[in-house]
C-alpha cells in the first residue's frame, strides 16, 4: 500500500515538472504560433544554470539554507536568455511554419553545443538543496520531503498560470493577442512587449522546471531532449496550445510512464506513444487542442 | 519565334547532356584524387541519396521531417543484423530485403504522421524517431547498445567481387565507389521520373493549395503517404550503401541531430530545385568532414550555419544560383 | 429533369443561420444564378454541396444519391466541381500543369508514377483543348502565380471545367474583375459552359450579368430562398427589388 503512494506521489512529482515544462510551450505557440524546438534545452539550460550557481554557492560558503533560492534565480536566468534570444525570432513570425520549425531547430543544436562548452559534459547536480528538507515516513517507508514540496509548486504554478492568464488584466492581453495579432495591434496594444513576455514565461517555466529537478537528478547532456520528446507527448494528448490540456496530459504522461517504468522499463516512451498516436486517431488536434 | 521553339527543347537535352556529363565526371575522378577522396567521395554520394528521398517529402509534397534519422539507422542496422544473424555478405541481399524493412517502418511511420500537417507533423517524426532510437537503446543486447555493431567488408555483384586478402581495403574502396555511383545514377533517375509523372505534378499541386487539390478529387492523406513511403525508403537505401563503407553502425545514425544534418544538407544545396539536395549532400560531406576535424562545437557551428541559411538564403544554394541566372537573362533580354 | 435537390439542409454559425432548412432543386442543363446580398448564404450552401462544409441537418441528393456525407474527393468523382470566390490555383506550377491536373485526376491518371505526365498526348491534347477555349492557350507554359486577375479567375473556372463535371458551382466568378474584363470573362465562361453541357450554378453580385446569361435566377436572403424564376419573373418581383435596393421587406 504504501508502495502504491509512493508511486502516485512519483508520478505527481514528474507531473508537475512535466507540467511547468508543456505548459511553457503551450503558452508561447498559443500567444506567438511558434514551437520552439528548444524548448526542451531551455530547460536543460535551467538545471544546469542551477546546479552550477548550488555548487558555486556551496563552494564559496554560502549556508545551505540559501540556496533554496538558487533556484528560482536559475529560472530567471533562462527567461533571461529567453528575451535575449526572440528578436532572433522575429523574422519568422509571419513566415511559414517550416521556417520558424528551422531556425528554432537551429537554436536547439546551437544550445545543446553550449551546454557541452560551459559545463564540459560533466554532470551536475544539486543535493544541497534536496538535503534541507526533512524525509516523511509512509507507511513504512521513507520519501523525501522535497519531492512534495516539488508538487506543491507545480499545484502553484498550474493556479498561478491561470489566475494569470484569466483574472488579471495582462491575461486578457495575452489571450487578445494570441486570438488576433493584427486586431490586438490596431486596438494599440504593444504586440511585440506581449510576444517577448509571453516567450520569457515561457521559457522561465522551462527553467523552472529544470532547475526544481536538478536537486534530485544530475543534469546531464541529453536531458533536454529527452524532456522534449516528454512535452511533446504531453502537447500531442493534451492539445497545443492549452493550459488544461497541458495539466491533464502532464498527469496521463506522468501515470503512464510510471507505470510503463515499472511493469515494461525498455519500452515506456513506445507505450506513451502509443497512447498518443490512439488519442490522435479519436481527436487530431489533442484533448483539448484546438485547430 | 525560332527563340521560342528552340528554348523548348533545349533544357531537355541541355539536361540531359549535363547530366551524361556530370556522370562522367564522377566516373573518372577516381583516377585523380586518390583514395581517401574516393571514399569522401562515396560518402558525398551517399549523403546525397539520403537528402534526395529526404526532398520529395520537403520540396515536393511541403512537408518537413525531423525524424529521417530513424530511416537511415533501420537500413544500417537491417545490413548489421542480416550479416550477423544470417551469415549474409552478398550486397545484393542487404538491398533486397534491406528495402522492404525500410519500407515497412515508413508506411508504419507515415501512417501515423500523415494524417498532420506542418508543426504537429514536424513534432511527430522527431518524436518517433527518438522512439525508435530509444529502442535501439534499450534494447542493447539485440543492438549492441552504444557500442553498435560490426559489419565487414561485402560482396559484390551476386559474390562475383570479394575483397580479401593483401590490398583489400584499396580494391573495397574502389569497387564500392563505381558500386555506390551505380546505385545513385539509378536513384537520380527513378527520383526524376517521380517528379515529373503525374503523381509528382499531383504532390506538388497538394504542396501549393490543399484545398483545391482536394476539389479536384484528389485524396491527399494517400498522396501523403506514398511520398513519405517512397521518402523513407530512398533514405533507407542510403543507410544500407553507408555501413558497409563505415565498417560499423552505432545508434548516433538514430539519433535526431542526424536528421538535423539530412534537414540541413537539403536546405544547403535548395529545395525547390532538383538537384539542390544532391549538390547539398555532396558538399555538406565535405564540410562536416573539415569541420569535425576543426572544432570539437561542430553541432554548435551546424546550428549557426542553419540559423543563417534560413535566414539569408532560404532556397539554398542551387535556388540562389537559379534565382540569379534568371536576373541575368532577364537583363540579357530587350525591354 | 433533376440533377441536385437539397431536402431542409441547415446550417447554423453561432446565431446565423447560413441555411435554413433550404430547399434546393437544379435541373440538367440549366444555367443558373444565385443570388442575393453579401451573408445570406449562397456561399454556404455551396459550400454544404461541394462538401467543404458538414450540415446541421438536412439531405443533400445528386442523381438521386445521398450524397450528404460523402467525402469531398467522393463528390467530385461523381461529377459536381466549383470554383473559387478568391482565387485558388497551384501558384507555382505552369497553367498547363494547373488544366492538366484536372484531366489527370479524372481519368484516374494521378496515380501514375512511373510515367512522365509531359508525354501522355491524350491528356496534353485535352488540357490545350480547354486552355484554348478559355483564351489561356498563350500563356500555358506561364506559371499560374504569374498571371493578371482577370486570367486568374478564367483558370480557376478551367481548372474546375476540365474535371467535365455534371455540376459546376461558379463562385463569383467576376469579382474583383473590371467592368471591362467582366462581359468578356463571363461570355467566355457561359459559351464554354453551355458548350459542354454542363449544368452550371453561378453566384454572382452583379445583377446585369445575371440578366444577361441566366437561364433561372434564385435569391436567397438570410439562409432561405426568397425567389426563383426567370430572369423576366425576378425582375417583376418587387421583394427582389426591395432587397436590391435596400427597403425593408413588406409584411
Amino acid at each position: 500500500m504504501s508502495i502504491l503512494i509512493i508511486q502516485i506521489l512519483n508520478s505527481l512529482f514528474y507531473a508537475s515538472v512535466l507540467f511547468l515544462i508543456a505548459a511553457g510551450l503551450s503558452l508561447i505557440f498559443g500567444v506567438m504560433r511558434i514551437v520552439n524546438m528548444a524548448h526542451g534545452t531551455f530547460y536543460a539550460v535551467g538545471a544546469f544554470v542551477t546546479a552550477w550557481l548550488v555548487g558555486r554557492a556551496v563552494a564559496l560558503g554560502v549556508p545551505t539554507v540559501w540556496t533554496f533560492l538558487l533556484l528560482p534565480v536559475g529560472a530567471g536566468a533562462v527567461a533571461l536568455l529567453g528575451v535575449a534570444i526572440e528578436p532572433l525570432l522575429r523574422p519568422f513570425y509571419r513566415r511559414a511554419e517550416e521556417y520558424q520549425l528551422l531556425v528554432t531547430f537551429g537554436l536547439l543544436l546551437i544550445l545543446e553545443d553550449v551546454i557541452r562548452l560551459l559545463w564540459g559534459g560533466l554532470p551536475l547536480s544539486a543535493d544541497p538543496v534536496m538535503d534541507l528538507l526533512p524525509s516523511v515516513r509512509i507507511g513504512g517507508l521513507i520519501y523525501p520531503g522535497y519531492n512534495l514540496v516539488v508538487i506543491g509548486i507545480g499545484v502553484v504554478a498550474a493556479i498561478g498560470l491561470w489566475a494569470v492568464i484569466y483574472l488579471t488584466k495582462f491575461g486578457v492581453i495575452l489571450r487578445a493577442t494570441s486570438q488576433d495579432r493584427r486586431m490586438a495591434s490596431a486596438l494599440g496594444l504593444n504586440v511585440a512587449l506581449v510576444y517577448v513576455s509571453a516567450f520569457a514565461i515561457g521559457c522561465f517555466m522551462a527553467g523552472l522546471g529544470g532547475a526544481i529537478i536538478v536537486p534530485t537528478q544530475t543534469a546531464v547532456l541529453g536531458m533536454g531532449i529527452d524532456a522534449l520528446i516528454l512535452a511533446f507527448v504531453v502537447v500531442v494528448i493534451g492539445g497545443l496550445g492549452s493550459l488544461q490540456g497541458a495539466l491533464v496530459g502532464a498527469l496521463i504522461v506522468s501515470f503512464v510512464r510510471t507505470a510503463g517504468i515499472q511493469f515494461f522499463p525498455e519500452i515506456e516512451l513506445a507505450v506513451l506513444y502509443l497512447i498518443a498516436a490512439l488519442v490522435l486517431l479519436v481527436k487530431p488536434t489533442g484533448l483539448f487542442g484546438t485547430a | 519565334m525560332m527563340r521560342a521553339d528552340v528554348s523548348r527543347a533545349e533544357p531537355k537535352l541541355l539536361l540531359f547532356g549535363a547530366a551524361v556529363l556530370v556522370l562522367v565526371v564522377l566516373a573518372l575522378l577516381p583516377l585523380y584524387i586518390g583514395l581517401y577522396q574516393t571514399q569522401l567521395l562515396t560518402y558525398g554520394l551517399i549523403a546525397a541519396i539520403a537528402a534526395l528521398g529526404f526532398n520529395l517529402l520537403l520540396g515536393y509534397t511541403g512537408l518537413l521531417s525531423f525524424g529521417h534519422s530513424a530511416f537511415f539507422g533501420i537500413g544500417a542496422y537491417s545490413v548489421a543484423f542480416l550479416l550477423r544473424d544470417a551469415g549474409i555478405h552478398s550486397m545484393e541481399l542487404y538491398i533486397l530485403i534491406g528495402l522492404p524493412i525500410a519500407a515497412l517502418t515508413s508506411a508504419l511511420l507515415g501512417y501515423v504522421c500523415v494524417r498532420h500537417t506542418r508543426i504537429f507533423f514536424g513534432i511527430l517524426t522527431l518524436a518517433l524517431s527518438q522512439v525508435v532510437y530509444s529502442l535501439a537503446l534499450k534494447f542493447f543486447w539485440i543492438t549492441g547498445g552504444t557500442d553498435g555493431l560490426r559489419v565487414a567488408r561485402p560482396t559484390l555483384l551476386a559474390g562475383m567481387f570479394t575483397f580479401t586478402g593483401g590490398g583489400a581495403f584499396q580494391r573495397f574502396i574502389d569497387a564500392y565507389y563505381y558500386y555506390v555511383l551505380a546505385v545513385f545514377a539509378i536513384c537520380v533517375a527513378i527520383m526524376w521520373v517521380i517528379v515529373h509523372s503525374p503523381f509528382g505534378k499531383a504532390l506538388q499541386a497538394i504542396r501549393d493549395n490543399e484545398t483545391r487539390a482536394a476539389f479536384l478529387g484528389l485524396r491527399i492523406r494517400r498522396f501523403r503517404w506514398v511520398a513519405f513511403l517512397i521518402s523513407g525508403t530512398f533514405t533507407g537505401l542510403a543507410g544500407i550503401l553507408w555501413v558497409p563503407l563505415n565498417g560499423l553502425t552505432t545508434p548516433e545514425v538514430l539519433y535526431w541531430p542526424f536528421s538535423g544534418e539530412i534537414v540541413f544538407m537539403t536546405l544547403l544545396g535548395g529545395f525547390r530545385n532538383f538537384t539542390g539536395p544532391i549538390v547539398g549532400g555532396l558538399l555538406f560531406t565535405y564540410l562536416k568532414t573539415y569541420a569535425v576535424a576543426t572544432t570539437e562545437y561542430w553541432q554548435l557551428l551546424l546550428g549557426v550555419v542553419l540559423v543563417l541559411l534560413v535566414m539569408l538564403l532560404p532556397t539554398g544554394i542551387v535556388g540562389a544560383i537559379a534565382t540569379a541566372a534568371a536576373k541575368l537573362r532577364r537583363k540579357e533580354k530587350p525591354a | 429533369m433533376i440533377l441536385l435537390q437539397t431536402v431542409d439542409l441547415s446550417k447554423q454559425f453561432g446565431d446565423v443561420h447560413a441555411c435554413d432548412r433550404v430547399n434546393f432543386t437544379v435541373n440538367k442543363g440549366e444555367f443558373l444564378s444565385l443570388v442575393g446580398s453579401n451573408g445570406a448564404g449562397k456561399t454556404s450552401l455551396v459550400n454544404l454541396i461541394s462538401g467543404h462544409l458538414k450540415p446541421d441537418s438536412g439531405r443533400i441528393l445528386f442523381e438521386g444519391e445521398d450524397v450528404t456525407f460523402a467525402k469531398v474527393y467522393e463528390r467530385i468523382r461523381a461529377g459536381i466541381a466549383r470554383s473559387f470566390q478568391i482565387v485558388n490555383l497551384f501558384d507555382a506550377l505552369t497553367v498547363f500543369d494547373n488544366v492538366a491536373l484536372s484531366v489527370f485526376s479524372r481519368e484516374r491518371k494521378v496515380v501514375k508514377i512511373a510515367a512522365l505526365a509531359d508525354h501522355d498526348q491524350d491528356v496534353r491534347r485535352e488540357a490545350f483543348d480547354v486552355l484554348g477555349q478559355f483564351g489561356l492557350a498563350g500563356k500555358s507554359a506561364v506559371p499560374a502565380g504569374g498571371l493578371a486577375q482577370g486570367e486568374r479567375k478564367l483558370l480557376d473556372v478551367a481548372i474546375a471545367y476540365a474535371l467535365r463535371p455534371k455540376l459546376l458551382f461558379l463562385d463569383e466568378p467576376t469579382s474583383g474583375v473590371s467592368t471591362r474584363d467582366k462581359t468578356q470573362i463571363m461570355d467566355t465562361v457561359s459559351s464554354v459552359v453551355r458548350a459542354g453541357a454542363v449544368t452550371a450554378v453561378v453566384i454572382e453580385h452583379d445583377m446585369d450579368v445575371v440578366f444577361r446569361y441566366s437561364d433561372r435566377i434564385v435569391m436567397m436572403h438570410e439562409g432561405r430562398f426568397l425567389a426563383d424564376g426567370t430572369p423576366e419573373a425576378i425582375k417583376a418581383n418587387k421583394d427582389v427589388a426591395n432587397i436590391l435596393l435596400g427597403v425593408p421587406l413588406s409584411a
